[in-house]
């Protein structure tokens, strides 16, 4: 099969090193059609008689696109309608290697046997390799490369006959699309052939907005040589090989571009290894760049150095065409001192975009008719994109998802295309739908592959599974947890020992004894790495059958359980630790209110009573002995919705309780993740899944410091001890919430835990510093985390329970897992939280309210009010647009005043809360002042609209334990 | 790792070629007219020569004789050209010890040792371009050696490399695939008996993978077996033709 070879020559940087390297190729390389009988092939991937109607290719076709053709219309391909293409191994290569994003798509489209799409290996077939030429441009020898395979491919299927499909390349080059009419290929551009689909005219939008031709752009670049046409907003990027070179000589910093969420014009560079970020001014300096994009910066003489100016500013110019200026950018903020100003930098190329597709809505136009657009995205961080197209009306009120093409010079926004309508705003679904696209939840139905991997039901425990389990039936274990939870995975129980001494037992439930690593249930699983919560919803990471049934420690019923098994003394030492796999039977699932009921009742004395009695003992010692170690006690507001069973839109709010019941479950399963981190650790020192907790650097706790200080309290921020007790300390009498807003404040400042691999990082840095405990893991939730999973394959392997298999022992392997995990993990929180923004706002719709509120900031023009009642926090904006603002702003302090009322942090204020009406593209919640009174500024309260009364005491707020 | 894909998702490695084709032999034997038997080879890009003297008196140190077996001596060297950067190469550095070392064991159990008491063989290998596998081709070139020299043996010795990438078992890996950090299994055999005489293991291999790399690594030194077999007895031929001419 060896048929010839052929040497490739390659010099690389510094000294010239001739590499030769052999080139096999082949004649056992089929062409994947269904019309071809000559190849020896068993399964086809291209149809006999590819069917799309089309008024220029009105006969049999498959179509073979160009590396530029692939590289920006997926979005093309993606479609339905787009089958039977042949993708060259060539133009693979060169995908992949120049935008990984576009070549994962890609590879999606060839696993997808609908699509139909046929990798061919053009440059191992002997017959459609080809040599470079001498003086030939890799960009003219690939071209060459794609033609002789499209004529190779026409005069191979010729050969079976009449009929067969014919060839057509697509390719927006038109030098090549010459060259290769003149061979006799069949030739368009993709504008051209899109056009000509008769089935589906609106897919036209969807193409990008791209130079259609290289001479388009030629003309461009001429016009803003020669200054004719529009203006240029924007200064050149550098090409890479000179931010490379200003790279190495330190002239130029390479970062992540992170806009600011409250003023479109600021943002932040954030460069790996430096703790401060910079800061950058203007869209002139930001020079369009798009939050996330990798970036090379130019730190800014120190006499150019500004800060950012407190305003929060949206972008509301609404019209596509008004583009010839950036106004006001330079609006310049010299009044600022120097002393407070920041690092300020600006781009000078960009590395790498990382851009992705965007939900949002389309503007209502300046003007009727027009196709050019404007479409607003719903982050906030990423700037409006112009997009183009012919269905606008069916699009206005709708949710769509737009991508970005290019950013040209002379275009204020970036240029992009309609992807998909996801559909009406306001509608349930569709915001679900947003939410879930905009954090990258996987939520698609789980597959019939998937589904194929789990038990057959009706569901026994066999003798087999007897005999390799500890029967622990004949304990009384029952289970705690939140009312209305169906994926229970932990139980509890404790009994006296005849020693004096307490056998507590966590009982986990055994999904991995389901789940079987590698296989397709398996793989889904560890992809979507956590079950996500919505408010009315919950995507699960594993399907129903496991996650309400089979593996849901329900009460009554026997179920596969991991058991940490506990000897206690009454002072909750640990005397001995035991792990098994073992059977269970819940006695009861209670829900944290009626474990505290039967705690509290007297009369009770059942053994499952006495149990969480001695539990809830043994919770106290460990919660203050965690405590004395420097744990601590952060606040995040969590709040529940009455949801309408009917209707599914929210009627009531209602803070979340917090019982000494929840804390009793969370100080077991803190015990168990802990006695599990130590235990694998010990058998994993490479690829052992841990947790930890990253101590914040101190530059992050500025923020909170300076609030504590302003009413005259000191953060200790030397170690967590220090912390927590100065955090404890801060209590002010006429103001009760203050310590749960330090708190609060504190908590943002922190860094996120994470998940990483034991071989990944030095032991030191294990801590976990929000538990104040050295080594951490998650091992009580494998229903909802995909962590927890992995760890209860390795404790299983620990024990001796199961045999070890190659990826657990993989450090790197295992880490890329972690990697994965954290991003979902932290996609889902944000999830969560939108979810829980989203109800607010339908709970608002048609309401007005006057609440309570207190500052948490203070900026230039606006205050952010958090509302204790519904955890939410609002911008009390402070300056209407064109008016004079009557309140003084002080930086220093930070304050706001007017007359003699002044607003400082942490202040209570009374607001009234009501949807904004006049943009139905985008409610937002909109806070008025009602007290302290400002004339000319609040607004008076209406009798009718006060929903409460004045000396309600504000309820106790959760403390949410991280 | 680097971004290289050594195993596309259509089954080709980097050159073309599938996970289990081994790369192109070509051999000749007696090369030389001065030794007792030479041999050259090319698997791929990797170009090896051999030269074997003796069976003949022990040179220099007398207290190497050893009285019920003869004394295999050999020498590895790499030629200054062989890889991209040019160097000189001095023969008696730690990587081309070990090589003797390995060689001398390797074949200390396949030549039947016992034949040649107080006496001495010499094997001498020079890679003359190197592109991964080098232990293979010595081996394979000093077995044509070998046999060209009329030294008897117990069997060929074959020998084959064989990697593992994304699951699959690859067989005689090259320089690049070498390079990317992955397992290596070296294995030489004698085909006929299934012996292994010499058996390395560069970095890990988890033992669930083992069984397959060991067996694709084996089969790779079948293969090779086929190729010497077709050459020795080519040249065998050639050999009977020229003397029954004479």
């Amino acid at each position: 099969m060896l048929k010839s070879k052929s040497f490739v020559k390659k010099t690389r940087k510094g000294g010239v090193i001739k590499i030769v390297r052999e080139h096999y190729l082949r004649d056992d390389i089929w062409c994947g059609s269904e019309a071809c009988s000559q190849c020896k092939q068993d399964s086809f991937v291209l149809e006999k008689a590819p069917s799309v109607a089309s008024d220029k290719c009105n006969f049999p076709h498959y179509i073979l696109p160009d590396t530029n053709v692939v590289l920006h219309q997926v979005d093309i391909l993606e479609d339905e309608i787009i089958k039977n293409c042949i993708l060259l191994q060539t133009v693979q290569q060169e995908v992949k290697h120049r935008s990984l994003p576009a070549y994962k798509r890609i590879q999606g489209l060839t696993t997808n046997s609908d699509k139909k799409f046929y990798v061919f290996s053009n440059e191992y077939h002997k017959e459609t390799f080809i040599e470079r030429l001498g003086g030939e441009t890799a960009n003219d020898y690939n071209d060459r490369v794609i033609r002789k395979a499209a004529t190779w491919y026409s005069q191979h299927l010729e050969k079976n006959g009449e009929n067969v499909p014919k060839i057509v390349l697509l390719t927006n080059d038109r030098a090549n699309r010459e060259k290769a009419k003149n061979e006799g290929i069949i030739a368009y551009t993709v504008h051209e052939y899109v056009q000509s689909l008769t089935d589906k005219p609106y897919l036209v939008d969807r193409l990008a907005q791209l130079a259609k031709d290289e001479n388009d752009k030629e003309k461009v670049d001429q016009d803003i040589k020669t200054g004719k046409g529009r203006n240029v907003l924007y200064p050149e990027h550098l090409n890479l090989a000179a931010i490379q070179k200003g790279i190495k000589e330190g002239k130029y910093k390479q970062g992540t571009f992170l806009s600011s969420r409250e003023n479109f014009r600021e943002g932040y560079v954030s460069i790996p290894g430096e703790e401060k970020m910079y800061f950058i001014k203007g869209l002139a300096n930001q020079n369009r760049v798009v939050s996330n994009d990798t970036v090379a910066i130019e730190v800014l003489p120190k006499s150019k150095w500004t800060c950012p100016s407190s305003l929060v500013e949206v972008d509301e110019n609404v019209d596509p065409e008004a583009e010839n200026s950036l106004e006001n950018d330079e609006e310049t903020t010299s009044s600022v001192v120097n002393s407070s100003a920041q690092p300020t930098c600006r781009v000078v190329g960009v590395i790498k975009r990382n851009w992705r597709q965007y939900c949002g809505t389309l503007e209502p136009p300046s003007m009727k008719g027009g196709s050019r657009h404007l479409f607003k995205p719903a982050e906030k961080r990423i700037p409006k994109i112009r997009i183009e197209t012919r269905q606008a009306e069916s699009l206005l009120g709708h949710r769509i998802i737009v991508t970005i093409d290019s950013w040209p010079r002379n275009s204020r926004y970036p240029v992009g295309h309609f992807v998909k309508n996801l559909g009406k705003i306001g509608d349930k679904d569709t915001e679900n739908e947003v939410l879930l696209l905009e954090h990258d939840v996987p939520h698609a139905t789980f597959s019939e592959t998937v589904l194929s991997f789990l038990p057959k039901m009706p569901w026994v425990i066999t003798e087999e599974d007897l005999k390799v389990r500890t029967d622990l039936r004949w304990l009384d274990i029952c289970s705690v947890d939140p009312p209305g939870c169906t994926d229970i995975d932990d139980a509890l129980h404790c009994r006296s020992l005849d020693n004096g001494n307490l056998e507590v037992g966590v009982h986990i439930a055994d999904v991995s004894h389901f789940i079987q690593p590698g296989n397709a249930l398996d793989e889904e699983a560890s992809n979507r790495g956590t079950t996500v919560y919505l408010t009315d919803k919950r995507i699960d990471m594993v399907p129903d059958l496991l996650s309400s049934n089979l593996c849901s420690l329900r009460g009554g019923e026997e179920r596969f359980a991991f058991s940490v098994l506990w000897e206690m003394t009454k002072n909750a030492e640990i005397i001995e630790t035991k792990f098994m796999k073992s059977v269970i039977r819940s006695r009861a699932a209670l829900t944290y209110e009626e474990a505290q009921l039967r705690i509290d009742d007297k009369s009770q004395s059942d053994a499952v009573t006495t149990s969480l009695r001695n539990l809830l003992a043994l919770a106290k010692i460990l919660k203050k002995g965690r405590l004395d170690k420097g744990a601590l006690v952060l606040a995040s507001p969590e709040i529940r919705f009455n949801i309408d069973s009917e209707t599914h839109d929210p009627i009531d709010v209602q803070e979340k309780m917090i019982r000494e019941t929840n804390s009793m479950v969370e100080e077991f399963m803190l015990l168990a993740n802990t006695s599990v981190a130590k235990k694998i650790l010990k058998d994993f020192t490479k690829s052992a899944l841990l947790r930890r907790h990253p101590v914040p650097p101190p530059s992050q706790y500025e923020m909170a410091i300076k609030a504590a200080l302003s009413r005259g309290f000191k953060l200790e921020i030397d170690n967590g001890l220090a912390l927590s007790q100065s955090l404890d300390k801060a209590v002010m009498e006429d103001n009760p919430l203050f310590n749960t807003l330090l708190r609060m404040l504190t908590t943002r400042c922190m860094t996120q835990a994470v998940y990483f691999s034991s071989g990944t990082v030095p032991e030191e840095d294990f801590f976990h510093f929000g538990l104040a405990s050295p080594i951490y893991t998650h091992f009580t939730s494998p229903i909802r985390r995909y962590a927890d999973l992995m760890v209860h394959r390795m404790l299983a392997v620990a024990i001796g329970y199961s045999e070890v298999y190659p990826e657990l022992l993989n450090s790197e392997k295992m880490q890329d897992i972690c990697k994965n995990l954290n991003y979902r993990h932290k996609m889902a929180q944000y999830a969560g939280r939108s979810s829980v923004e989203l109800h607010t706002h339908i709970f608002f719709r048609d309401k007005v309210t006057i609440e309570d509120g207190y500052i948490l900031f203070i900026r230039k023009n606006a205050l952010q009010v958090f509302i204790p009642k519904y955890g939410f926090e609002g911008t009390l904006y402070l300056k209407e647009k064109g008016k004079d603002s009557i309140f003084t702003y002080n930086e220093q302090e930070p304050s706001q005043s007017a007359g003699h009322i002044k607003f400082r942090l942490f202040d209570k204020v009374l607001v009234q809360i009501s949807t904004e009406t006049t943009n139905l593209q985008h409610q937002r919640l909109r806070l008025q002042l009602v007290q302290p009174e400002v004339p000319g500024f609040s607004v008076p309260r209406t009798p009718a609209s006060s929903s409460r009364k004045e000396d309600e005491e504000p309820p106790a707020k959760k403390l949410k334990q991280k | 790792m680097s971004g290289l894909e050594l195993l596309s998702d259509q089954g080709f490695r980097l050159d073309g070629r599938r996970p289990r084709e081994l790369r192109k032999i070509e051999c000749k034997m007696g090369v030389f007219q001065q030794a007792n038997g030479s041999a050259y080879i090319e698997q791929g890009n990797t170009k090896a020569l051999a030269t074997v003297y003796g069976p003949h008196e022990v040179t220099g140190n007398r207290s190497k004789i050893e009285h019920d077996k003869v004394l295999i001596n050999c020498q590895y060297s790499m030629a200054t050209f062989s890889t991209g950067e040019r160097r000189s190469r001095s023969t008696g550095d730690r990587k081309s010890q070990e090589m003797q070392l390995h060689l001398k064991k390797t074949f200390e159990a396949a030549i039947l040792t016992q034949l040649y008491p107080r006496s001495q063989i010499d094997i001498y290998v020079q890679i003359l371009q190197a592109d991964g596998g080098n232990y293979s081709a010595c081996v394979n070139a000093a077995t044509l050696a070998i046999i060209d020299a009329g030294i008897p043996m117990k069997d060929f010795v074959c020998a084959s490399t064989a990697g593992f990438v994304s699951d699959t078992p690859i067989a005689d890996i090259s320089y690049l695939e070498e390079s990317q950090g992955g397992p290596e299994l070296v294995v030489a055999l004698l085909p006929k008996s299934d012996q292994i005489v010499e058996f390395q293991v560069n970095s890990r291999l988890h033992l669930d993978n083992f069984e397959k790399v060991l067996d694709m690594a084996i089969k790779g030194c079948k293969d090779v077996h086929a190729v010497l077999t077709r050459v020795v007895k080519d040249h065998v031929g050639q050999l009977a033709s020229k003397m029954s001419k004479t």
